[in-house]
């Protein structure tokens, strides 16, 4: 029994990208369950990073469907939407492996940034913003309260006037989840989030990810390469190599399936795939 | 057909002129990624140094036409000699300092300095259009055709055919260059990755001044094209040139050298054939029209490699 | 101690000679033989020598350059030491800038009496004329700034608006008979109106060819200025322009003037202060509603698309329409100017909407400092008012612009004010951000 095939929030169907004649991506497909943490693992080149740009729309999928279905029972066809409103809209948000902060604006703009939709609706499309009207006025100090609250959960509070761009590196990947968060959405993507993390870095980033998953009812959807976190906090992993599906299930049958130790746990030494990784491949 | 010939035959000898230019814009956006706004001006000074040096000389129609042939060599050699002291001094005091730094910053230079030798070139020469009668008559006269409102006769002068011929000397060389050369290998290695390139032992200075020097020198030799041609040059004409080789080098695909000659002919022959067949008050927004177009439905060029958006 | 000495002065010569026949092959033509038609020979050319200012230059340059050598570049004790203890610490701009906006503020609007009780009515008109050019150009700068400064978008067409602004009200009056005030906020409009019809296609074109392409629309709406001749009067341009009232009472002598309504003598002057305080009243209101934008979604939202585009689409920014609404609000302030000036003028033509203007604006942005009100200020009055004030040296004026540029730049490649203030702030005082973390925007 699956858990994830029931009433899952994300569906992969077929999914195919080819880039001219290279096929990075060969009919995927998967569930992300509702509620769960899933992660996308594979070794590099299998096309993980691909997959996250079909669902939030920077790629347009050559075949197959995205569809997305929210808590309200709202349907959306990913594969068809422009990449901004799949965040708008259809409540996916992401962060990228290299990290995309707004470096020259503080923290606490990065997060009213992300807010962005719901403030414009509440100034009136800017106009009522000119004059100063109450509506605003709230609106914003609710934006202000929400930021807060995520720079507090991610202990960043104190640097809120700080620019993004001085923070440490794992702050700065807390800051960018928090960020996605501020988006308020139903799925959170995250590439590769405890790449360069030390280890107790990693451990507060996998209380966090927990976090967002129990108290703010939101599925992650995670690309990893770092097993231990991967194998501890995830509800459900998906392989993928050379853009097909290897294995699907818990983390337990993953680590267990012969066709994943031949092609990832058991062939790929660490260090190989750390200098792999630094070189670009 | 005749009067079309005839556009054709022109088109190709100002084509030949913008894709020389071109070449400059092309090569410099290649490997510094920046647009050299000043470029179009150092064609406009090579221009100006050729008419001086024509005048000094005391060359005229009735020089006889060894010695002629002779000293326009000598001529373009001096032109490009000093055009080419002019591209390298902008680009050492303009454009290295603010090398790595903001990009805005090295174009507001470029236009910094395309003002300076505008206006350094007004003051020295003069604001008025200076006129060379032409060195060169005559030509053959490919067909004729004659109706009720008298002959026409498609004709292709020397002087055309010396630019054509020049320019395509010029390229053939030109590419062998890039392309056989250390120098060439130094340019391309510096256009893919200037950090490694220094590493692995290039010299990543002198290669982007010598990028420079060769912009500057074929912007010399089409200065020196032009003064012939039209026989009549003025401060400004850099800007207008510059806007439309740089057109040339976008609409063949920027960074690539055939991709500038074949937009350069390109150019030339819209250019013409608008002002042929429709208004010659409005071939420069043909131009510019085309240059939005390209731009805006084909980025990359014709001969460009497409840029793919990484996220 | 001594040989290290001769060896730098060896060395020192050496290149200070380079630098010499350097500057011997730039200026040896260009500025030594001057060809020009001879007079009363027919059209025959002709060279004027000129070898004594090729040697003044030449020596300029060895002198200047050895003279750098021994005493600034290659030496332990560089002179410049001592200037660089005269640079402002960083940080120290805002605590100046906290003051000197007010002060720059009353300043602005005290002018016209300040210079009326020091110049009288006839002397002061010079000035006023200045202050006005000035701060058209600052209303200008901070229009572009919208665009360039906040959403990162190069434009390097601004003064199509300007000529849309400029030519919306002269045909509008001369076509229909309307009025300057009917006008204004109709200029505006159109204006609005071309930058989002230009700017639509465009604004997914990135860094130096979007620039490109609105230098290219920007030609191509002054080449049509030019041509159209029955509509727009073509190089002749438009000329009896009619000026503002002030609330319906014309600047004229008699018994419904200005002067008549509020019992002063006719005098020409109250127009010039009129036309200042509407410049400067048009000026501030663009600085009050960019700073208030700024601090709105729109504004944050222009920012954050100069910091990184992709990552405003993963947070649901619609990108072309944030960079619409940049693009046109600029474009309105741009046509709100125009039709400033062409009321001022009561004249205008193609002419006065050339690339250099774009470029100049442009210059005044940048130089400025990217996103800084107060630079916009400073650089205009630098180079605008810096060279108005030296007529004598007309001639020179747009050579001295141009080397400027440059040095500036080189100088200081993020402009003169280059720090960044945070639009909003949980602790009361918000302090500058620098600009080696502020990002340019790639359109």
């Amino acid at each position: 029994m699956t858990p994830w095939n029931d009433n899952p929030v994300l569906k992969v169907e077929h999914l195919t990208m080819r880039f001219g004649g290279l096929v990075a991506i060969n009919d995927l497909s998967f569930n992300v369950g509702r509620g769960d943490i899933t992660a996308l693992i594979g070794p590099n080149g299998a096309g993980k990073t691909t997959v996250f740009n079909c669902i939030t729309g920077f790629y347009k999928p050559t075949e197959g469907r995205l569809v997305m279905k929210q808590k309200k029972g709202d349907s959306f066809l990913l594969e068809r939407m422009p990449d901004f409103k799949i965040s708008a809209r259809a409540k996916v948000a992401r962060t990228f492996q290299n990290i995309r902060l707004f470096g020259g604006m503080t923290l606490l703009e990065n997060l009213m940034v992300a807010q962005h939709n719901p403030l414009m609706l509440a100034s009136g499309m800017s106009v009522a913003g000119i004059f100063g009207l109450a509506g605003y006025r709230q609106a914003e100090t609710e934006a202000i309260d929400r930021a807060k609250y995520w720079l507090n959960r991610i202990g960043l509070i104190a640097r809120a006037d700080d620019p993004a761009a001085d923070l440490p590196y794992g702050d700065q990947r807390r800051l960018e989840i928090a960020r996605a968060m501020c988006t308020g959405p139903e799925i959170l993507c995250l590439d590769e989030p405890a790449a360069g993390l030390n280890p107790k870095e990693s451990a507060e980033l996998n209380a966090l990810l927990r976090f967002i998953r129990d108290e703010h009812d939101t599925s992650v959807l995670l690309i990893e390469h770092d097993m231990s976190v991967v194998m501890e906090i995830s509800d459900h992993v998906v392989v993928l190599d050379y853009g097909e599906k290897i294995s699907d299930g818990t983390p337990e049958e993953v680590r267990n399936d012969p066709a994943v130790i031949a092609a990832y746990l058991g062939v790929a030494d660490e260090e190989v795939e750390v200098v792999e990784e630094e070189v670009g491949l | 057909m005749e009067y079309f010939l005839q556009q054709l035959i022109n088109g190709v000898t100002l084509g030949s002129i913008y894709g020389l230019i071109a070449i400059g814009y092309t090569m410099v956006y290649g490997i510094i990624g920046m647009i050299n706004f000043a470029h179009g001006d150092i064609f406009m000074v090579g221009a100006f140094i050729a008419l001086i040096l024509i005048v000094a000389l005391g060359l005229t129609a009735a020089t006889p036409l060894l010695l002629l042939i002779l000293a326009l060599g000598l001529v373009l050699v001096i032109a490009m000699a000093l055009s080419a002291a002019w591209g390298w001094t902008v680009e050492r005091v303009a454009y290295r300092p603010l090398r790595g730094s903001f990009r805005l910053a090295p174009l507001i230079t470029a236009i910094g300095a395309s003002i300076t030798l505008q206006n350094y070139i007004q003051i020295s020469q003069g604001a008025r259009n200076k006129p060379l009668q032409p060195l060169f008559s005559g030509g053959f006269t490919l067909a004729e055709k004659t109706s009720e409102q008298g002959t026409f006769a498609v004709q292709i002068s020397y002087m055309q055919i010396m630019i054509i011929v020049t320019t395509t000397v010029l390229m053939v060389g030109f590419t062998l260059l890039i392309n056989k050369t250390s120098l060439g290998r130094a340019q391309r290695a510096c256009e893919q990755d200037r950090k490694m390139a220094s590493l692995l032992g290039v010299n990543v200075d002198r290669t982007i001044s010598l990028t420079f020097v060769m912009g500057a020198g074929l912007a010399a030799v089409a200065g020196l094209m032009f003064l012939l041609y039209y026989g009549v040059i003025d401060f400004y004409i850099g800007f207008l040139a510059g806007v439309k080789a740089f057109t040339a080098a976008v609409l063949g695909g920027i960074g690539s050298l055939p991709g500038a000659m074949l937009g350069g002919l390109l150019i030339g022959l819209i250019e013409t054939f608008w002002s042929g067949y429709f208004s010659v008050e409005y071939k420069d927004v043909a131009a510019f029209s085309i240059l939005a177009i390209v731009l805006i439905f084909m980025p990359e060029g014709l001969l460009g490699r497409p840029e793919v958006e990484k996220v | 101690m001594m040989a290290q000495n001769d060896s730098l002065f060896t060395a020192s010569l050496k290149d200070a000679a380079a630098g010499g026949l350097i500057a011997l092959a730039l200026f040896g033509i260009t500025l030594g033989m001057r060809a020009d038609v001879a007079a009363g020979l027919g059209g025959q050319m002709v060279i004027d020598y000129r070898w004594g200012a090729v040697a003044i230059i030449v020596a300029i340059v060895f002198f200047g350059r050895l003279a750098l050598n021994l005493f600034v570049w290659k030496s332990d004790k560089p002179v410049t030491q001592y200037f660089s203890t005269l640079k402002p610490k960083p940080g120290a701009g805002s605590k100046v800038g906290a003051f000197a906006k007010p002060a720059l503020l009353v300043l602005a609007v005290a002018l016209p009496f300040l210079l009326m009780s020091y110049y009288g009515a006839s002397g002061s008109r010079r000035f006023l004329d200045l202050a006005i050019l000035v701060t058209t150009y600052v209303m200008l700068g901070w229009g572009l700034n919208i665009v360039v400064g906040l959403a990162g978008l190069l434009d390097l067409g601004y003064v199509a608006f300007y000529a849309v602004g400029a030519y919306s009200y002269a045909l509008l009056a001369h076509y229909f008979g309307f009025s300057f005030w009917i006008c204004l906020p109709l200029a505006g409009i159109l204006a609005a109106f071309w930058g989002i019809t230009l700017g639509f296609p465009v604004l997914r074109l990135r860094g130096d060819y979007l620039a490109i392409v609105t230098l290219a629309f920007g030609e191509i709406i002054r080449v049509v200025l030019l041509n159209w001749y029955n509509f727009t009067g073509g190089p002749d341009g438009i000329s009896g322009i009619p000026r503002p009232s002030f609330f319906g009472l014309e600047f004229e002598r008699g018994e419904n003037g200005f002067a008549a309504f509020f019992g002063l003598d006719y005098s020409s002057i109250h127009r010039i202060i009129f036309l200042y305080y509407l410049i400067l009243i048009m000026a501030l209101a663009t600085n009050f509603v960019t700073m208030r934008l700024r601090r709105l979604p729109v504004g944050r939202a222009w920012e954050a698309l100069r910091e990184d585009e992709i990552a405003c689409r993963s947070l649901g920014i619609n990108t072309t329409n944030t960079k619409l609404t940049a693009f046109a609000l600029g474009a309105m302030f741009g046509g709100f100017a125009g039709s400033f000036f062409a009321t001022r003028q009561g004249f205008i033509s193609p002419e006065s909407f050339t690339f250099i203007e774009s470029a100049v604006i442009l210059a005044i942005v940048v130089l400025g400092g990217l996103g800084s009100q107060i630079g916009v200020v400073i650089a205009a009055l630098v180079m605008i008012g810096g060279f108005e004030l030296i007529r004598e040296f007309e001639e020179y004026r747009m050579l001295v612009f141009g080397l400027l540029m440059v040095v500036i730049m080189v100088w200081k490649p993020r402009g003169l004010i280059s720090t960044r203030t945070p639009s909003i702030a949980l602790s009361g005082k918000a302090r500058g951000i620098s600009a080696d973390l502020v990002q340019e925007g790639h359109g």
